[in-house]
């Protein structure tokens, strides 16, 4: 069972209006929600967690703590999905070792979408390739930056069915930012809310995700 | 061979005045920096032109050796100035430094104890010139690497970082910036090596011919150096781009921008 678990972290070094120890637990299969106002830091908190920052304190998975595995490694388990994704090829195969029917199917896409050109794609379908690309990576955790923040109302349910199924399947936790109160509610249990040189975490009365 | 007289020089810089009249005519604008790089060029050939006539008649290795780590301290610098993002100057010089140091040092050693073999093999009238064409070409080659690396990695951040996000090595997330950087700093030779012979006879093959050394053996020097300067350029592009690719990222590969000097 996958859990994460924060102790005592501290990236004040990287903004300065962070809290001083950030410490939770996130157990498998639940998700805690970052809620704040803009600017006030919840990427750079994600991305913390993802050991892309520097950082004190103890960031851990399943009782491994992240320094003792490589780097590369350690984000493969903890997948961030940033909030503006970015392509490095031409086509959109250039970004996929392999194809998923499921997956792309399940966000409207065919077979055909890997030779598409990554300068057409709008930022909607770059959204929900980035969370394909994301998923098929198999991450224990999910770190999640608005992921539905480009989306309409029908392809945000089905990136968000997406999400809930990968983590039924993989008991993951899952930890994201989102400004979408309804979103918050469906798929987490804890909120954390984060402000001006501290933070509280409040339990969201939804109990299990059905 | 014929021998320039004073005289000679003066009808050759009386074209430069010229040029410079047109230009304050036509208000060209180059004319004050016409004089000032053609005064500086007199000035400095002319120096290097009597210390070497002291050189050439010691054949002293010492003084061959100061004079060759002054070569390479001002290539090192150099190689870090007219860049877009350059590293830090500390940095940016002992990075600079040490893939002259590897490249052209190493290849004019080579000549000298192996190839060519003069005797002593430190004979200043080979090691010098050789050294001084070496670095010459190989700074371009490695500046203009370092230029499109430093460039790259700053422009790319994001696309690195989502890379890094997706678990990628480092080496693998600026892959792609690592075998352009080394393509644009190879350019120059690859194209000179290229066009050699059909569009341009190059200047050092020129110049032994006007000096009376028979074409073939010119040929056969110039073809030499030709090589050096491109495997030295090589393995210099590759040196540079590796240290600093190594710097700028941190103990848990996170890219770190740091030892660039952002304007």
């Amino acid at each position: 069972m996958p859990d994460f678990r924060v102790n005592d972290l501290n990236i004040s070094s990287t903004l300065a209006t962070m809290p001083c120890s950030f410490s939770f637990s996130v157990p498998a299969q639940s998700g805690l929600g970052i809620s704040g106002a803009s600017g006030i830091g919840k990427s750079i908190l994600l991305k913390a967690l993802a050991d892309m920052l520097p950082h004190q304190g103890e960031l851990f998975l399943d009782d491994i703590e992240s320094q003792r595995i490589l780097a590369p490694q350690w984000r493969k388990k903890v997948g961030l999905l940033p909030a503006e994704s970015q392509w490095w090829g031409d086509q959109v195969g250039d970004h996929f070792h392999n194809y998923n029917d499921t997956l792309f199917g399940q966000l409207g896409f065919d077979k055909k979408v890997m030779a598409w050109q990554i300068s057409h794609l709008s930022s909607g379908e770059k959204q929900r390739l980035a969370c394909i690309r994301l998923l098929m990576n198999q991450p224990e955790v999910l770190l999640l930056d608005e992921p539905t923040a480009n989306l309409d109302h029908s392809n945000r349910e089905k990136v968000e069915q997406v999400i809930i199924d990968y983590q039924k399947q993989q008991q993951s936790p899952i930890i994201m930012i989102s400004h979408d109160q309804e979103q918050l509610e469906t798929m987490c249990q804890q909120l954390l809310l984060l402000q001006n040189g501290h933070y509280e975490i409040k339990t969201l009365n939804k109990g299990v995700i059905e | 061979m014929i021998h320039l007289t004073p005289w000679d020089l003066i009808i050759a810089s009386g074209m430069i005045v010229l040029l410079a009249i047109t230009s304050i005519l036509l208000q060209l604008n180059i004319a004050r920096q016409l004089v000032i790089a053609a005064c500086r060029n007199v000035i400095q050939l002319l120096l290097i032109g009597y210390i070497l006539k002291l050189i050439f008649n010691t054949n002293n290795l010492y003084l061959l050796a100061t004079i060759a780590t002054i070569m390479l301290l001002v290539a090192g610098y150099e190689i870090n100035a007219r860049q877009k993002y350059p590293l830090k100057r500390w940095v940016g010089f002992k990075i600079g430094t040490s893939a002259l140091f590897l490249s052209s040092f190493a290849m004019a050693l080579l000549t000298l104890t192996v190839i060519v073999a003069p005797t002593p093999w430190y004979s200043p009238q080979y090691a010098i010139p050789l050294l001084g064409m070496l670095l010459g070409n190989t700074m371009n080659g490695i500046s203009l690497g370092m230029d499109k690396l430093n460039q790259s990695l700053y422009q790319q951040k994001q696309i690195i970082e989502q890379r890094l996000m997706l678990g990628h090595r480092y080496q693998d997330a600026i892959k792609d910036i690592r075998i352009e950087s080394v393509r644009t700093g190879m350019i120059p030779i690859v194209n000179s090596m290229a066009i050699a012979g059909l569009v341009s006879l190059p200047g050092m093959m020129t110049g032994q011919i006007l000096s009376g050394t028979p074409p073939v053996e010119a040929v056969k020097y110039q073809i030499l150096i030709f090589f050096l300067i491109a495997s030295g350029t090589g393995f210099g592009i590759m040196s540079a781009v590796w240290m600093i690719s190594k710097r700028m990222f941190d103990e848990r590969q996170r890219l770190n921008l740091a030892i660039l000097k952002i304007k």
